[in-house]
């Protein structure tokens, strides 16, 4: 098929200019100011991480003392989980993707699209303005739990007011994409034909919605203890703290479905492509994101085994803590099950697809370790831990958001990456990654607690393993940055459908014209991945 | 530069439907945002009882109630107004709409004079009297004006919200056939007297 003179200008290409950009209401330039922005704060976190690392590298002092190592690690934290991860995929790949998906030209309320963003820079200013007022940033920990928090000189009140503002930028997303879902999808498009990518951010959306409000109030209450001293949290003064750890754990833990629903949805989309096969169990894939929504909200009481709560409620929570895991299992085997005998097209979107089965797999059994009662009392606040939710987050949320950005690279910028540096950069990312964290998951069944700036002498070999790791997966990460940066400009031209895709996003130019589609987008018959018999594909070949 | 083609599924056509849903959603996450006080409520009323029921005494109970019947009658009327309008009578739904704000301002003005008796018998946290009570009264007095000062907060915005609608309605942006702002308006005004039907009885009732 001979690409046809492009009858319109491209996003890019209809208006120019920083304005044009910071006023946007076009959902797939919003999409990119969130990368741009989400990207450097990223940059910010990981540099931390790396300075953590080089501290840990041997017992003692290295670099900074343990105040500032305290910081350091909250920093880290608050950046990553609310400046990274919990917009990444859904600011990023939804905007940009999912009215693309649903065959639509845009999101509901563009307007109040372009608000969250400006929500979000607004939050970021206000947490990186902790590096230079007063006491420095906090250095609580990004849980913030009282009493401490309340007592602290540090600046507990601008951090947790940067996420409360961030959590209304995320409250208005997922309100967004909710109403986009219900109303907007391509007529003939009903709930169960539309892309598992918008299910998962269906699923992301209504966490969202939920759950962000009972942390605002939450933080809300934490400055008003620190600013009127009343006692609602500070056991000195009469309060619970308990009664915050259970607060905050109420979205925390819904949070982390934030980050790990759209990552699955990601893999959802690229393993039917790249497997050129229609997905095994849509509807149980679809339905287990549901699922995972809402069994997620009553497990957070295991964040808090070793708090002091009673018998019954701790099994209680261990028990759904369980049951949690089991549709995430389903989609594992699904994805597993549409691979095979399918027309494999391995390319780096899918390695960071099967990356994320694997790193998922290790995060989320170590997740019932820590949801098993007994073992959770030996594990509780050690890098047993550590190691856990970064294999899930970074390892699993993480891959999904790189492997995202190289599934629809073509799409965004019609140029195509460097293939032989992806697959490099891949490489370093994977195993660097690995020997960074997986020493982390022994060293805390050794005993080694976190958020220490400092360790006993027989920790330290896997310690200097695991910074060892952490330079290898750095040098993955710049390459594959670098990779990208050039390719946006040098890259070859890439066409509409570059990986034989099925969904409506590949129906469209690349990169697409303001309104996203020239003319009526089809739906495959039968469903969103209803690829011709693989076999067939191939003899085409 | 014109495009031809336009999608039947565009999000840029302005939808009452989505709008409705938008407002609804958003309604949600405002009930979660009080709910997590009236959770910390709850706990403390059932630690500290006793101090919860003699510091209510405080309360001004006649004060309360003018201020209940003030807003359930400004939620009446703006219902009433959406009624108005629906039925082509701009005139009357703006009138209407006026009463309400005039209903959210007594409410405020009932609001300013209650909490100044407070402040006069020293009972804001800081003051004297105020840090001299027991734990019990002085987690009554802190989510009182915590949460009451949270809800006036929501009755100021509501109130700009229709008075930026009535402006709509005499420009003529608002109208029989576009009159979703004006409904969402309503229904954000709803929300804003249920939680007040809430915290009444949970701070001036008890028993």
């Amino acid at each position: 098929m001979t690409e046809a003179a492009i009858s319109q200008p491209n996003f890019f290409q209809v208006k120019k200019g920083l304005f044009s950009w910071i006023f946007t209401l076009d959902h797939k330039r919003i999409g990119l100011l969130y990368l741009y922005s989400i990207g450097t704060f990223f940059l910010v976190a990981a540099g931390l991480g790396v300075l953590m690392r080089l501290e840990l590298l041997n017992p003692g002092r290295d670099l900074i003392d343990p105040q500032t190592y305290n910081q350091v690690f909250t920093l880290h934290g608050v950046i990553m989980i609310f400046l990274f991860i919990i917009p990444s995929i859904p600011a990023v790949f939804g905007n940009f993707a999912l009215p693309l998906l649903l065959g639509t030209d845009d999101v509901a309320f563009p307007r109040l699209n372009l608000f969250s963003w400006w929500l979000y820079i607004l939050g970021a200013f206000f947490a990186l303005s902790t590096l230079v007022f007063g006491d420095g940033p906090a250095d609580t920990g990004w849980t913030f739990y009282a009493p401490y928090s309340v007592r602290t000189g540090t600046n507990v009140t601008m951090s947790v007011l940067a996420a409360f503002i961030l959590g209304f930028s995320s409250i208005l997303t997922g309100l967004n994409f909710i109403v986009t879902i219900h109303r907007l999808r391509t007529p003939g498009m009903g709930f169960n034909q539309m892309p598992l990518f918008a299910w998962s951010l269906y699923a992301t959306s209504w966490i969202q919605l939920l759950a962000t409000p009972v942390i605002g109030i939450t933080l809300l209450m934490i400055v008003a203890e620190r600013f009127f001293g009343i006692g609602l949290f500070d056991p000195s003064i009469g309060g619970d703290p308990i009664l915050y750890q259970h607060l905050f754990w109420i979205y925390s833990h819904p949070a982390v479905y934030i980050m790990a629903l759209p990552a699955m949805g990601i893999v959802s989309e690229v393993i039917p492509t790249f497997a050129q096969r229609t997905i095994f169990g849509y509807k149980a894939i679809a339905y287990s994101s549901m699922a995972i929504a809402f069994v997620g909200y009553f497990v957070w009481g295991h964040h808090m085994f070793t708090s002091g709560m009673s018998g019954p409620a701790a099994w209680i929570f261990s028990i759904l803590t369980f049951f949690v895991a089991i549709p995430t299992a389903v989609k594992v085997f699904n994805w597993v099950a549409t691979l095979y005998k399918g027309s494999i097209n391995i390319e780096v979107p899918l390695l960071f697809a099967l990356a994320f089965i694997f790193n998922f797999m290790i995060g989320g059994l170590t997740g019932l370790v820590l949801g098993a009662l007994a073992a959770d009392v030996h594990v509780h606040d050690t890098y047993f831990v550590v190691g856990h939710f970064h294999y899930v987050m970074f390892g699993g949320a993480g891959f999904a958001f790189f492997g995202a950005l190289h599934y629809w690279f073509p799409k965004i910028w019609g140029k195509m990456y460097n293939k032989k540096v992806a697959n490099i950069s891949f490489i370093l990312l994977f195993v660097g990654f690995n020997v960074t964290y997986f020493p982390m998951l022994i060293l805390g069944i050794m005993g080694m607690p976190r958020r220490y700036y400092d360790y006993l002498p027989e920790f330290t070999n896997l310690n200097q393993v695991s910074t060892v790791g952490s330079w290898v997966l750095i040098l993955g990460l710049i390459i594959m940055i670098i990779n990208l940066v050039v390719s946006r400009r040098k890259g070859e031209k890439a066409s509409s459908n570059p990986w034989n895709g099925i969904t409506l996003d590949w129906q469209t130019t690349s990169p697409p014209p303001l309104h996203n589609f020239d003319k009526m987008p089809e739906i495959p018959e039968g469903g969103p991945y209803n690829y011709p018999d693989a076999h067939q594909v191939q003899k085409q070949k | 530069m014109e495009h031809a083609f336009v999608l039947p599924n565009s999000g840029h056509n302005w939808d009452a439907k989505s709008s409705k849903m938008g407002m609804w959603l958003f309604l949600f996450t405002e009930l979660l945002l009080f709910g997590g006080l009236f959770l910390v409520y709850m706990v403390y009323r059932a630690l500290n009882p006793d101090a919860f029921l003699i510091a209510s005494f405080e309360l001004n109970v006649y004060m309360g109630t003018v201020n209940t019947l003030v807003l359930l009658t400004s939620s009446m009327t703006i219902a009433m107004a959406i009624t108005a309008l629906q039925k082509g009578n701009v005139k009357l739904a703006i009138t209407l709409s006026w009463l309400t704000i005039l209903a959210a301002i007594a409410f405020l003005v009932i609001k300013y004079f209650e909490w100044g008796s407070k402040f006069e018998h020293g009972l804001f946290p800081g003051m004297d009297h105020y840090d001299s009570l027991p734990l019990g009264e002085r987690l009554y007095f802190y989510l009182y004006f915590f949460m009451t000062g949270l809800h006036a907060l929501h009755v100021i915005v509501g109130g700009i919200f229709i008075g930026v609608v009535i402006y709509f309605m005499r420009t003529g942006h608002v109208n029989k056939d576009k009159i979703s702002l004006l409904e969402n308006s309503g229904l954000y005004w709803h929300l804003v007297d249920l939680i007040w039907i809430y915290l009444f009885p949970l701070f001036y009732l008890i028993h």
